[in-house]
């Protein structure tokens, strides 16, 4: 008896509310800092703020011990290029990934990232996260170091990138958060951030939030404020019945970060970067199909009769070895890796892969569906280390992949997986779970867009801080977000310091505890979350897609702003997690919203930003090659242009070195 | 057919997504209380599983199955899930998938780490 059905048949009554009800009762939270968000960025803010000796709370819309997309473990460290078998500096990774995004990058984040995520790496291992092959397990592997027992992936060469056993990474941040007594709020979805005099673009001096279990309303007061939310996976694609099992984000994922800095009065770069919706969930459960990318990088897949398809390198070259699986191919510097939150790779870093033209050779019948993987065809360790290390602590794997298989009697030693069977063109890329072709071709996603900060990791406002792959403008993925949470807290620490508490306005706070909870009180005829989720998604998929025009984006802007007014108005929630959910949906709107305008003010179409303008559709045209940041004053929107180098030009040094020397703190 | 029929909405998509054994399930809440979406609510009845009342939150991230002290606790994936993991066992040719009537017996396998893995469940 564990479903709400079961429940209510066998006892003939509704189950009541568990958690006591404190809607219209308010709660005060003081600190130096306060994190928005606990996911990896957010706790390891809230660590490096706490171990500099500031008062740290937390607000997490879950609990902070296994929520955000990194909750659930991780399997490979990228950019750890300051250890000590590494042969990529810090400053060579960083150009890599500039270049390959072709400028539309932050390379201040990036260098942050790779000159300390070693050292993040490190103070994860103190915490009690393996990092290290200790037990001897891979003893004599092509990709582990005898000396350090460091083990390397996808380009054992260069030992950039690292294979790490970190199931458990998030319960040991938290333990760690409470060792240094950091005020944890959990199930608080935050609403606003709070700024003297209430005023757009002023200082930011807090902010408010709600508890989904109680409704109680919640004022944080800070003298500095990070955000480390995450992405914003409900703004095109929303179908939860269907997707939630298929997603690398789950339903928390809805913008908040963003949409209060937003309306804060915060600025934002790359807004208008989107990328097909290929992770959104329209395919199979995440690694629990055959494929050969990412945790399954080197996998022999073959096909119903047993052929082999063939790997190439980089540059298209077709390699004969599996050990070339694993290294540079001619004329490539080093391999950047998967999953770095890049979607474009210069020939020279590309990752080598499954032969591009599968697709044409499954058409032509060169190939039998269903696909298979056939682990037996790679040396020993090279599958268990996939299958028993890779895929027992990347996250959503050790439990739903691993334990859920094998206790299905699943054996990789002697069966082979079966890959999807879906239409020819899937195959293109080689991570065939993920099935980008079942996706709606209407389905986007954002692209590395976020608050645009400075060399300190702060945004354009005073007292506000961001960290972690989503909120950052060029931000990463895994190990990114505890590099940039780590830095960020040091300054945020710094900055509380050296300053006095600023004032709340006591006026901002009543409209919002108001606002908050006034779909508790409103015509009970009105419809619920979900409705109004699945019509934000309609508005984006339609207005805001793939090709975009003035007219098509300005309608947009009208439907989301008349959605805020008329059916979100009138929503109702009938209870605290559903209020939760609704306040979610309104920040939806306000990402929509700036989406289309960041969309509007590029006049031009671009190939590196996947963004088609059918009113101006000349591609990359020269004076367009530039950033656009975006930001709210005085409820108007305001566009800036800004050089892709903006970062290394003054204020700043042409020098990553000497900025990154000047601003980390240490 | 004697039990009571009721006016209910149609059932959750997915439904059935955490299987609690009444074994081993004391009722600590301790998966209710580390959920990242609160998908689950304590049962008002002491001592049992909790009840899992927005399914469809549900991304199947297994943090309540590791949070499980006790072992109480199964993942289901959803049916189009299931019916899409299928393996072909090499030198036999038989088909098998998550979710069949007689699977082969459990892989023993065990994660690579310092921290050995003990499967939970014991029946």
């Amino acid at each position: 008896m564990t479903t709400w059905h079961d429940f209510v048949q066998v006892n003939s009554r509704l189950p009541e509310w568990p958690y006591p009800i404190r809607f219209g009762k308010v709660k005060e939270i003081v600190s130096d800092v306060l994190i928005i968000g606990g996911g990896l960025a957010g706790c390891r803010a809230a660590i490096s703020a706490a171990q500099k000796g500031a008062t740290v709370a937390l607000a997490d819309r879950g609990n902070a011990k296994r929520s955000g997309a990194g909750g659930s473990g991780v399997d490979h460290w990228h950019g750890a290029c300051t250890n000590p078998c590494s042969k990529v500096s810090p400053e060579i990774y960083t150009r890599a990934v500039f270049d390959s995004a072709h400028g539309y990058a932050s390379g201040l984040v990036r260098y942050i990232s790779t000159r300390e995520g070693w050292d993040t790496l490190l103070e994860a291992e103190r915490m009690g996260v393996q990092i290290r092959d200790v037990e001897d397990e891979f003893k004599g592997a092509d990709f582990r170091d005898e000396e350090t027992r460091l083990m390397f992936a996808y380009d054992y060469k260069n030992k950039h990138i690292l294979r790490v056993w970190g199931y458990n990474i998030k319960p040991a941040m938290y333990k760690e958060m409470q060792k240094l007594k950091v005020d944890i709020h959990n199930r608080i979805v935050i609403t606003s951030l709070l700024t003297e005099g209430g005023r757009q673009g002023n200082r930011v001096v807090g902010a408010t939030g709600l508890n989904t279990r109680t409704g109680e309303f919640h004022v944080f007061k800070s003298k500095a404020t990070i955000i480390s939310t995450g992405g914003v996976g409900r703004l095109w694609s929303f179908i939860p019945e269907l997707t939630a099992s298929s997603s690398m984000g789950d339903m928390n994922n809805c913008g908040v970060g963003q949409a209060i800095g937003w309306d804060a009065g915060a600025e934002f770069a790359c807004m208008e970067h989107t990328m097909p919706g290929r992770l959104s969930g329209f395919g199979y459960a995440p690694y629990s199909m055959a494929n050969a990318h990412n945790t399954y990088h080197g996998t022999p897949i073959v096909d119903a009769n047993g052929k082999e398809v063939p790997w190439v390198d980089g540059s298209g070259n077709e390699l004969n070895t599996v050990a070339e699986r694993f290294l540079p191919g001619p004329g490539q510097k080093f391999i950047l890796g998967d999953g770095i939150g890049l979607s474009v790779y210069n020939e020279e870093y590309r990752n080598n892969s499954l032969a591009p033209d599968l697709p044409e050779r499954i058409r032509n019948g060169e190939f039998v569906l269903p696909l298979y993987a056939d682990m037996s065809r790679l040396p020993e360790m090279e599958s268990r280390v996939i299958f028993n290390m890779m895929l027992t602590h990347e996250g959503k794997t050790r439990i739903p992949v691993f334990d859920t298989f094998t206790l299905a009697g699943y054996n990789q030693d002697i069966d082979m997986l079966q890959a999807p069977v879906m239409l020819p063109q899937g195959y293109a890329h080689p991570n065939f779970w993920s099935a980008g072709i079942n996706s709606p071709p209407n389905l986007r996603a954002l692209a590395g867009g976020g608050f645009l900060v400075d060399w300190d990791l702060r945004t354009s406002l005073e007292g506000l801080y961001a960290a972690g792959g989503a909120p950052l403008f060029g931000g990463g993925c895994h190990g990114e977000s505890h590099t940039t949470g780590r830095y960020a807290g040091r300054q945020a620490a710094d900055y509380a310091k050296s300053t006095a508490a600023g004032g709340v306005d006591r006026a901002q706070v009543e409209r919002e505890n108001e606002r908050v909870l006034s779909p508790l009180e409103q015509n009970r005829d009105g419809i619920g979350w979900k409705e109004i989720n699945y019509a934000i998604a309609r508005i984006m998929q339609d207005y805001c897609s793939t090709y975009k025009s003035e007219l098509t984006l300005k309608a947009g802007l009208r439907l989301l702003e008349e959605l805020r007014t008329t059916e979100l108005a009138e929503a109702f929630a009938s209870n605290p997690h559903e209020l939760g959910r609704l306040l979610e949906c309104g920040s939806l709107i306000s990402v929509g919203k700036m989406v289309m305008h960041a969309s509007l003010a590029r006049k031009a179409s671009s190939r590196y930003l996947d963004f088609y303008r059918l009113d101006y559709p000349q591609l990359d045209p020269p004076e367009w090659q530039k950033l656009l940041p975006i930001k709210q004053a005085d409820g108007r929107v305001k566009v800036r242009e800004l050089s892709f180098n903006h970062h290394l030009e003054p204020p700043y040094t042409a020098d990553y070195e000497e900025n990154y020397l000047m601003h980390c703190g240490l | 057919m004697n039990h009571k029929i009721y006016i209910v909405p149609n059932p959750p998509t997915p439904n059935r997504i955490l299987a609690f054994d009444a074994e081993f399930c004391n009722g600590c809440n301790l998966c209710v209380d580390v959920c990242p979406d609160d998908v689950m609510m304590p049962n008002p009845e002491p001592k049992q599983p909790p009840i899992v009342v927005y399914p469809e939150e549900c991304w199947y991230c297994g943090g309540c199955v590791e949070e499980c002290a006790r072992s109480g606790i199964t993942l289901l994936h959803p049916t189009s899930q299931r019916i899409s993991v299928n393996w072909k066992r090499r030198e036999t040719g038989e088909f098998f998938r998550l979710g069949m009537k007689n699977p082969p017996p459990p892989n023993e396998a065990i994660p690579s780490g310092k921290k050995k893995f003990v499967r939970k469940r014991t029946k």
